[in-house]
């Protein structure tokens, strides 16, 4: 793992929060209510860092990754890059940010057009910001993208239902890299591929992170693949995150319980280990983002759970013993996984 | 943890190894080149065009194909069957069929190919708007065409047609623009909503996400991503309102607001020889077959042309 220096954030998000509103009529449209996304998110990304973002399903992840794009509005908080406020820039200055942020896709069967040639769109980035490449030069450029996240140059001209799984989400990861950003931010990059093309595809993100300085805001929902790549990890749950620290803290000394019960159910390969760990088992679904608990929101499901989980809500901060900030009043560090 | 050996070289390297010899003189193509390259392999394409293209030969210069006058009418051989002398007989009021049937080309496929461009570029046009903006756009567009949607053709047609009538006054070119003008402003409903449905379910797919975080603005999202992929089903309903225009051209001449007599249409012939199908079939016949052979024809160039912008059927 390359390493990151830590004293220069180059994205700062603070208290970021989205809301979608819950309307209910055809014509008079009225507000019932909002699904709180994501509600009150802070971190920083340092250059050359890996920012793992774990967490179940409808935790607010993938909002977050779109309010950090631009590509939907936030509802309030503010996100800052190198220093510059993110939502206050218009016209020319937002085309010069998306040069430095980009995203890499989830789905890689519906994020590259159907109709486009591999061509047309891993040079699209250059089209739309045609002062990065001169036009003769385009072709080249697509080409040299092309081989360096390891596909072959002349297959230019096919179709991206010429390809697998793995070698669309390469060309995905190509169009990002048009603009020689400095954030990518990766939205569950890997898990619409098999095991043994996940492998391939992270260990290319990690090779071109070491070969153009990238900062990975890395999303995920597998515990392994955030670790595998991650110099620090952020768990998330129901909109806010629980707990942050580097991958070594979170993975070797969880003091969330919502973390322990994750990395409780991480398989372990040895059988004697895992006859002899603890498993925590959460009972209950994940409550509604549209009305959540009062105080801590994992209270619901929390064995730790006391009075004062139901009044106040734990703030995100290192807190006794710990030395990383973790949002519970009971929090308490463990060893929950076998150090590797 | 990772394996070099995967990947290739750097984008910041000066000088990068060329990379496969032959590839340096194959042209980068796009789907359009890449359609056009296939299309000109297609038969089907190659005999729809051929017919378009006689179509239009006889539509520009109907005198290079018949001598006889199509409005000479003579009684003495009213309903006379096809012979030598007039290879498709002769009508009700002993025109020559086949002279009437070419004349007829020209007003026929100017009605039917307009009236259908206008529609689905109406319709297309607001429909691509509402699906690409949704919110109040879409929901202005949608009553919109909820309105116009419950119009009933005719008693529209009628309306419009003999409130204009007068100010056209009475040359065949105004009256055939005034026509097609009504049929395309009561007809875009439909394309519109095939537009938007397929808009729709366009502008929710990752890749347009994925050109709007490259910083696409909406002209490109609608021309490059939007607009190849509603193309599909917009085409076969071009194809299919073609011919129906042809007959709704017919049903206007009827009621008497459409084109009127010395100008000769399919339609109005197709109209004329309902009453006497059974004594005098090759009254129908002649110009329905034309009529079936121009539908088809653009029904078979619609297809080849849906099929050569899909990628995955090559």
């Amino acid at each position: 793992m390359s390493a990151p220096n830590l004293s220069v954030p180059i994205l700062e998000v603070d208290d970021l929060v989205k809301h979608f509103p819950v309307q209910t009529g055809i014509v008079l449209k009225r507000t019932v209510g909002h699904v709180r996304a994501v509600d009150g998110v802070s971190f920083a990304l340092h250059k050359g860092e890996t920012l793992g973002v774990v967490g179940e399903s409808g935790c607010g992840k993938s909002t977050l990754a779109q309010v950090l794009m631009r590509l939907e509005p936030p509802t309030s908080g503010r996100v800052r890059f190198h220093g510059e406020d993110v939502f206050a820039k218009r016209g020319r200055e937002l085309q010069a940010l998306r040069r430095s942020i980009q995203i890499v896709l989830q789905d890689p069967y519906t994020s590259l057009n159907p109709r486009m040639t591999v061509g047309d769109i891993v040079g699209e980035p250059f089209d739309i910001h045609p002062d990065v490449a001169p036009k003769g030069e385009r072709r080249k450029k697509v080409q040299d993208l092309l081989d360096v996240v390891g596909l072959n140059p002349e297959h230019i001209n096919r179709y991206p239902h010429q390809f697998s799984g793995g070698q669309r989400q390469r060309i995905g990861i190509a169009r990002a890299l048009a603009l020689k950003p400095e954030v990518i931010i990766c939205d569950e990059p890997v898990s619409a591929l098999d095991v043994s093309i996940q492998a391939q595809v992270m260990n290319l993100l990690d090779e071109l992170q070491r070969e153009f300085g990238l900062s990975y805001l890395f999303i995920a929902h597998d515990l392994s693949v955030v670790r595998h790549l991650s110099d620090r990890v952020a768990v998330m749950y129901l909109g806010k995150i629980v707990e942050i620290g580097t991958e070594e803290e979170i993975y070797g000394r969880p003091s969330h319980p919502y973390t322990q019960a994750l990395l409780s159910a991480v398989p372990v390969p040895d059988p004697a280990v895992r006859a002899a760990r603890a498993r925590i088992r959460l009972t209950g679904d994940v409550p509604s983002p549209v009305n959540p608990p009062s105080g801590c929101r994992f209270r619901t499901r929390c064995w730790k759970a006391t009075e004062i989980c139901e009044v106040e809500e734990p703030e995100l901060v290192t807190r006794g013993a710990g030395h990383h900030p973790s949002a519970c009043h009971h929090a308490e560090e463990q060893t929950l996984l076998p150090s590797t | 943890m990772s394996d070099p050996s995967v990947l290739g070289t750097a984008v910041a390297e000066p000088d990068p190894p060329p990379a496969g010899g032959a590839d340096a003189q194959e042209r980068a193509r796009s789907l359009a080149s890449d359609a056009w390259h296939d299309l000109r392999r297609r038969p089907l394409f190659l005999i729809s065009v051929a017919l378009i293209a006689i179509l239009l030969v006889l539509a520009a210069f109907p005198q290079l194909f018949t001598s006889a006058d199509p409005n000479a009418g003579d009684l003495a051989r009213s309903r006379q069957a096809p012979s030598g002398q007039a290879w498709f007989g002769y009508d009700l009021l002993g025109r020559d069929v086949y002279a009437r049937t070419i004349y007829g080309t020209r007003v026929s496929i100017v009605v039917g190919v307009l009236a259908t461009t206008f529609t689905v570029l109406l319709g297309g046009t607001l429909g691509m708007l509402a699906g690409y903006h949704g919110g109040w756009v879409d929901t202005l567009v949608s009553r919109l065409t909820d309105v116009v949607f419950g119009l009933p053709f005719v008693l529209g047609a009628i309306v419009i047609l003999s409130s204009f009538r007068e100010a056209i006054g009475e040359g065949a070119v105004g009256i055939t623009a005034l026509v097609v003008l009504t049929m395309a402003a009561l007809s875009w409903p439909v394309s519109m909503r095939i537009t938007r449905s397929a808009a729709i379910t366009a502008r929710n797919q990752d890749y347009v996400r994925a050109a709007r975080a490259l910083g696409a603005g909406p002209a490109r999202v609608i021309w490059r991503h939007m607009l190849p992929n509603c193309l599909a089903p917009v085409l076969v309903y071009a194809t299919i309102a073609l011919g129906a225009f042809i007959g709704v051209e017919a049903t206007l001449s009827f009621l008497g607001i459409g084109l009127r007599d010395p100008v000769v249409s399919w339609g109005v012939m197709i109209s004329e020889a309902r009453d006497y199908i059974r004594v005098a079939p090759h009254l129908l016949l002649f110009p329905a077959a034309f009529l079936a052979v121009t539908v088809l024809a653009f029904v078979m160039l619609g297809d080849a042309v849906r099929d050569a912008f899909d990628p995955k059927g090559r």
